[in-house]
């Protein structure tokens, strides 16, 4: 009978976690707390078998929380932690508790059934099992405390009676903030209540709720990475924790979005000083030397003469740069090597590193078979390979200069060039400009940082944004532009990807002359044979480079990696189809574009990273210290919130 | 020119009215001939002087500005309507503009419906004239009947947010105390969403106080008026929170006051709504603050500061005090924590005394809540004194005091309140008596309420007192009067004089035939069942008597009655009457044999006979027991 009766308990309701539930927790986390960054500060999900008294008993997924104790008195209290403290950039942090048994009458079935049950004890016999001889005073007073602890606070007692311990107790609605005398809080709560507890860690203030009804503040000044707890004392209490799991009873979200408007006021409010035309004038050198350094030229003259500044750089160097990078971002290097030797005679040579890197790209792209020196052996137009996809060019990857700033940038290549992994299935996406696609990106990956820049020279009209002017434009250059250029870039070999080509660079103004290709199949260095013993010689020059930096600088690690890594890409039968094919996407020749194009602006003397995005990353960073040192105010304060 | 010289400037306003500036401009601007522009340039002039001082829109009310304007409503010139618009909102916005004004046309409504397509200023404007003009259910229904609802509804989902406030604020005038408006909103949907859910969606925390603010009012009057149900949780998880969190210190003064005065009249009925508040975010503690304004002493060398600040200190507390009346109204346990909040019985004995009006009544509105309490009565309420200040607001103060007051003082004069005593001493009779006379019918009914509970199980002597202080003309009088709850409380004043049989003797050997006349009256009148279950137990009472009971027993026509009505359909009446009979065939004492004998002649036992066989229990109990007496 006793076992029946705790059976239909346990088994009452929603079944062990399953993967689709856990993933539903995942989502709601990242809903509620999207400036967390899990991987360093997980959220918690659930109580923690580890670090409880042994009085406490866990099931459901370690939801439900159960006394197993005596209950005699108060040392035999017992308390359970959550898995994780709550990180800082939370924010606004809450979990709910709900009371499913407060214990006293008929819980005792459920405690000797479960346990180890009076019955067993006995041999022979089976005793009816004997209520439990807990004096009345005892049961007249229940004893639950739901709240916070620090790790390490002594598990056999209730939360709120040791130092860096609160709780709020169901018995007389008291507080106990460290201490072992309550004060007047709240109502009482008992069986069927829900109980929320809710950690504003901005003003490192807690409230409780109580049936979704705010109760006020309950504790001030509360110390960083507190743990969920939750302590009981009596024989048969039962709690349920809701750590984001289901909806809440409270509107946390409608709390979240009252702090989200505080703290985005005091920003906007922040005095400047009444240097206000100062302040203006920075914010346009800062969007002028960013236009400057990616050789947004035309746009920047016209940015110059609106605002009436002046552009430090000569109009001829970003020019010169643009064509440059130009070159690289088209897989050209061979080409963009020679052009640097050219414009900027010792650059190279003083970078012996940077040409490195160049020249290793070069290989890469020489088995892309979209470099100069391989491509002349095919027997299609010369530069039939010269298209960049979806050409992300101009418009960088934030971070990827300065990798610590973004670190999700590395592993997202949607963040720039959004356009490979979206539209990859669609074999005739065209991208006839170079500036209307670099925000198309923008739609596909929402943590990307975009910026639309025109770098056409005709006119800023061209600065449409995003997808909308590519379709327009896409169906109606379909005829003028009919070339279409296999580009191994993508994991699905199968799929072949057709980009659209530039017309108006004047790099590019030769090949307006336009033919097909039809061959289904990518192969190294487009399946010429002279283009193959070119490669293989130019891979015995890079070796012998290579040696030679050796000699000269000592071992380089990186060198040797990088030697490796594309030496292996001919190893495979099918390059782009294997584990170091990554090489091979074109969205890999946007580092190599960018230390270039740094390279040169430091030997101009110019600074080799725009202000503008020193400015991010110095936001970004500082939000993701303020989460480090427990300043919740981060969370609400995102820098993507500005960047749209 | 004139308009950038008057701009900002009070002074060189009052300046161009008195050089006569205005009736120039008015006639410049009436004139059909000249051109919109100076027409509008004028309209903007005179909008610019309205902004001023009182006195200035004074002025231009003189001069029968609003009909000019109104009639510049007419001209198809967008700039220039709106330019009058803007105008009239200035003055209708002003204290001293007469509202009743823009009601005078019946067509001038309804033309501003139709100007609320026009543009965004128009709508603008249009609702902030509107929502200062609609004083009343009068006003309210006549915009009603010229499709506010309709008009305005979309407009809470302008992308300008001036548009949305003011439209807001039409809807919290429009929907207060008025069921028929309460209900029209429920139902209205703009975008396929319903009023009620656009309202949830203003009351989110991100948006600004005001507009939280004015969309709950908007659903707490939808609410009271029965259109949305108490436990909805538009009501239960977002109004009354929304209230609660614009009594928090955090918010300016003014959001306090209204906030507060909102959610008293949110849940001034409801014990459920009532138990919420009192456990969220410490309401009651919260409540305490608003005593504690202005904090410090300002210097008194500011006057004007010191005036405002009397003014605002003066509101919340007011604020505060009807709050806690509702809170306190029907639980026992919030009672108990509003008086343990600190110094709150000092407080509201301090508040009985307040010169402002407003503090006064809200503070006797709340003791009047608090007084519902057997406990509180006999403690804190002993304890402070409280009738003493009460006493003393009840002299010469105004009706609407008078009322609450007196009402508070029918629950001090209950038989176990401590106080009862020293109130009696006090002369409370004799002004308790005289209230029984006002014209004022809730002053009326709390008099004789009181001198009911007075009545109470009380001495001789303060019964043949309130029967002398009262005089049996002005009894007589309050037995025929024409509302039923005087009536019902005379006649239980009646019956609590009537109790314990030397009082019952006394009373009826110098009332006993203007009682038995007024009796006779009532029952043979069209009354209610409680009215005449009550008079019934007058009777009972008078039967219990011992010289008494020959008043009924010689008087044919009342036996007769109560030999009807046990035989009524009414179960309580039969009781009544039952109690009446048993009284008077008692045995045990003087000449019951007689009374039994005229009694069973008049078919008596019978009727005895066929209610013992009855199915309701307790007239079957009370028939035996009578019958056994006949048996004895």
């Amino acid at each position: 009978m006793a076992e029946a009766g705790a059976g239909s308990l346990h088994g009452g309701d929603a079944a062990p976690p399953s993967p689709p539930r856990e993933q539903e927790l995942s989502r709601r986390l990242r809903r509620l707390y999207p400036a967390v960054n899990q991987d360093e500060t997980p959220l918690p999900r659930s109580w923690s078998p580890k670090d409880k008294y042994n009085y406490i008993g866990l099931s459901q997924g370690n939801l439900r929380v159960h006394y197993k104790g005596h209950g005699k008195n108060h040392k035999d209290a017992a308390s359970v932690r959550a898995t994780h403290p709550i990180p800082a950039a939370c924010g606004i942090y809450y979990f709910e508790v709900k009371i499913v048994s407060k214990g006293r009458d008929g819980c005792c079935e459920i405690l000797h059934s479960k346990e180890e049950t009076f019955q067993e004890r006995v041999f022979g016999f089976v005793f009816s099992p004997l209520p439990p001889a807990i004096p009345e005073c005892l049961l007249e007073k229940r004893y639950m405390g739901i709240g916070l602890s620090a790790q390490g606070v002594n598990m056999n007692r209730l939360p709120g009676w040791d130092k860096h311990s609160y709780g709020y107790h169901g018995d007389d609605g008291h507080s106990f903030c460290s201490s072992g005398t309550g004060q007047p809080y709240g109502p009482t709560f008992t069986t069927g209540d829900v109980i929320g507890c809710c950690v504003n860690l901005i003003n490192n203030t807690c409230f409780y709720t109580k049936n979704g009804h705010s109760l006020g503040i309950a504790f001030t000044d509360l110390p960083a990475n507190l743990y969920p707890t939750v302590g009981l004392q009596t024989p048969g209490e039962i709690v349920d924790a809701n750590f984001g799991q289901q909806p809440f009873v409270f509107d946390i979200e409608d709390y979240m979005r009252e702090w989200r408007a505080k703290i985005q006021s005091t920003i906007k409010r922040f005095p400047i000083g009444d240097r206000l035309g100062e302040w203006q004038a920075m914010l346009q050198n800062m969007v002028s030397s960013y236009l400057v350094h990616h050789g947004y030229c035309s746009t920047a003259t016209a940015f110059a003469r609106v605002t009436d500044t002046t552009i430090q750089e000569e109009q001829t160097s970003i020019k010169n740069r643009q064509r440059i990078q130009k070159l690289v971002l088209a897989g050209r290097v061979g080409e963009a090597i020679e052009a640097t030797q050219q414009l900027y005679p010792g650059l190279l040579e003083h970078n012996p590193n940077l040409l490195f890197m160049l020249k290793c790209r070069q290989f890469v792209e020489m088995v892309n078979g979209t470099d100069s020196e391989v491509r002349c052996f095919g027997a299609r137009s010369p530069r039939s390979q010269d298209s960049y996809p979806g050409s992300p060019s101009l418009s960088p990857r934030h971070g990827s200069n300065n990798s610590h700033l973004h670190s999700t940038g590395a592993d997202s290549p949607t963040c720039s060039n959004g356009v490979m992994s979206t539209k990859s299935k669609q074999s005739h996406s065209k991208y006839p400009t170079l500036s209307s696609s670099s925000s198309s990106s923008s739609s596909s990956s929402p943590s990307s940082v975009n910026y639309s820049e025109s770098n056409s020279t005709d006119s800023t009209k061209s600065q449409q944004h995003s997808s909308t002017s590519n379709q327009e434009t896409s169906d109606s250059e379909m005829e003028m532009e009919a070339e279409h250029y296999p580009n191994g870039v993508l994991e699905n070999s199968s799929t072949r990807i057709m980009n659209g080509t530039y017309k108006h660079e004047e790099i590019l103004q030769t090949d307006e002359s336009s033919m097909e290709d039809s061959c289904p199949q990518r192969q190294l260095c487009g399946g010429n044979h002279a283009a193959t013993e070119r490669m293989i010689q130019f891979g015995r020059e890079l070796q012998m480079l290579s040696e030679q930096l050796c000699r000269e600088y000592g071992k380089n690690t990186m060198h040797k990696k990088m030697l490796q890594d594309a030496f292996s890409l001919l190893a495979y039968s099918d390059p782009w189809n294997c584990p170091v094919g990554q090489q091979l996407d074109p969205i890999q020749r946007e580092p190599v574009c960018a230390a270039l194009n740094s390279a040169i602006l430091e030997s101009q003397n110019l600074p080799k990273q725009p202000p503008l995005m020193l400015a991010l990353g110095q936001a970004s960073e500082c939000l993701r210290l303020m989460a480090r040192v427990g300043l919740g105010s981060c969370s609400f304060a995102r820098v993507d919130d500005y960047l749209h | 020119d004139m308009k950038n010289a008057v701009i900002g400037n009070n002074k060189q306003k009052a300046n161009l009215i008195v050089l006569g500036a205005v009736p120039r401009l008015l006639y410049l601007l009436q004139q059909e001939t000249s051109s919109t522009e100076l027409r509008t340039e004028c309209a903007v002039v005179l909008g610019s002087l309205a902004m001023g001082t009182e006195n200035n829109v004074k002025s231009l009310l003189d001069c029968h500005i609003i009909t000019a304007l109104l009639q510049g409503l007419l001209s198809p010139d967008l700039k220039f309507i709106e330019a009058c618009l803007r105008c009239l909102r200035t003055i209708f916005i002003s204290p001293v503009t007469p509202e009743d004004l823009l009601y005078t046309d019946a067509t001038v409504i309804s033309h501003l419906m139709a100007l609320l397509s026009r543009s965004r200023y128009t709508q603008e404007y249009i609702c902030q004239i509107f929502s200062h003009c609609c004083k009343g259910p009068d006003h309210q229904t006549i915009l009603f009947n010229h499709g506010a609802v309709q008009n305005i509804a979309h407009l809470l989902v302008s992308t300008s947010y001036k548009v949305q406030m003011q439209a807001l604020k039409c809807f919290s005038v429009l929907a207060f105390e008025n069921p028929q408006v309460s209900m029209t909103l429920v139902n209205v949907s703009v975008d396929g969403e319903l009023l009620p859910q656009i309202f949830v969606k203003m009351l989110q925390r991100d948006k600004p106080i005001e507009m939280q603010l004015t969309s709950a009012k908007c659903l707490t009057s939808m609410c009271r008026a029965g259109a949305i149900r108490t436990d909805d949780s538009c009501i239960v998880l977002k109004t009354l929170p929304c209230l609660v969190r614009m009594c928090s210190k955090e918010r300016l003064l003014e959001e306090r006051v209204e906030g507060a005065e909102t959610l008293a009249y949110l849940i001034e009925t409801d014990v459920e709504l009532q138990r919420t508040a009192s456990i969220t975010d410490h309401l009651i503690v919260m409540l305490a603050d608003y005593f504690k304004y202005p904090s410090s002493v300002s210097a008194i060398t500011d006057i004007k500061r010191l005036d405002h600040d009397l003014k605002h200190a003066h509101e919340l507390r007011q604020a505060a005090f009807k709050l806690y009346a509702s809170l306190g109204a029907n639980d026992e346990d919030i009672r108990k924590k509003i008086i343990e909040t600190e110094n709150m019985m000092d407080r509201i004995v301090n508040g009985l005394s307040e010169s402002s009006i407003k503090v006064r009544l809200a503070a006797v509105r709340c003791l009047h809540s608090l007084s519902r309490s057997v406990q509180q009565l006999r403690t804190s309420f002993q304890d402070h004194a409280v009738w003493k200040p009460l006493m003393k607001v009840l002299q010469n103060a105004p009706n609407e005091i008078l009322v609450v007051a007196s009402s508070t003082l029918c629950n001090l004069l209950l038989e176990f309140s401590p106080s009862k005593e020293p109130i009696l001493e006090s002369g409370a009779i004799e002004l308790l008596c005289s209230l029984t006379q006002s014209e004022n019918l809730a002053l009326r009914v709390n008099g004789i309420w009181a001198l009911m509970n007075m009545a109470f199980q009380a001495e001789q002597k303060i019964k043949s007192d309130i029967l002398r202080g009262l005089s049996t003309e002005q009894l007589f009088q309050l037995l025929s009067d024409s509302d039923v709850n005087v009536l019902m409380k005379t006649l239980g004043l009646l019956r609590n004089l009537l109790s314990t049989r030397p009082h019952i003797d006394h009373i009826m050997s110098t009332h006993g035939k203007q009682i038995m006349q007024a009796v006779t009256l009532i029952l043979e009148g069209e009354h209610n069942i409680e009215v005449k279950e009550q008079t019934l137990c007058i009777l009972a009472n008078i039967a219990d008597g011992t010289t008494a009971k020959e008043l009924i027993m010689t008087n044919d026509d009342i036996l007769q009655k109560i030999k009807y009505y046990m035989s009524h359909s009414n179960a309580k009446l039969q009781l009544a009457a039952m109690f009446c009979i048993s009284n008077l065939i008692w045995n045990e004492e003087e000449g019951s044999q007689e009374r039994q004998d005229k009694l069973r002649d008049m078919g008596i036992v019978d009727i005895l006979h066929k209610l013992s066989q009855s199915s309701d229990p307790n007239l079957c109990d009370k028939a035996k027991t009578a019958l056994q007496q006949y048996l004895a």
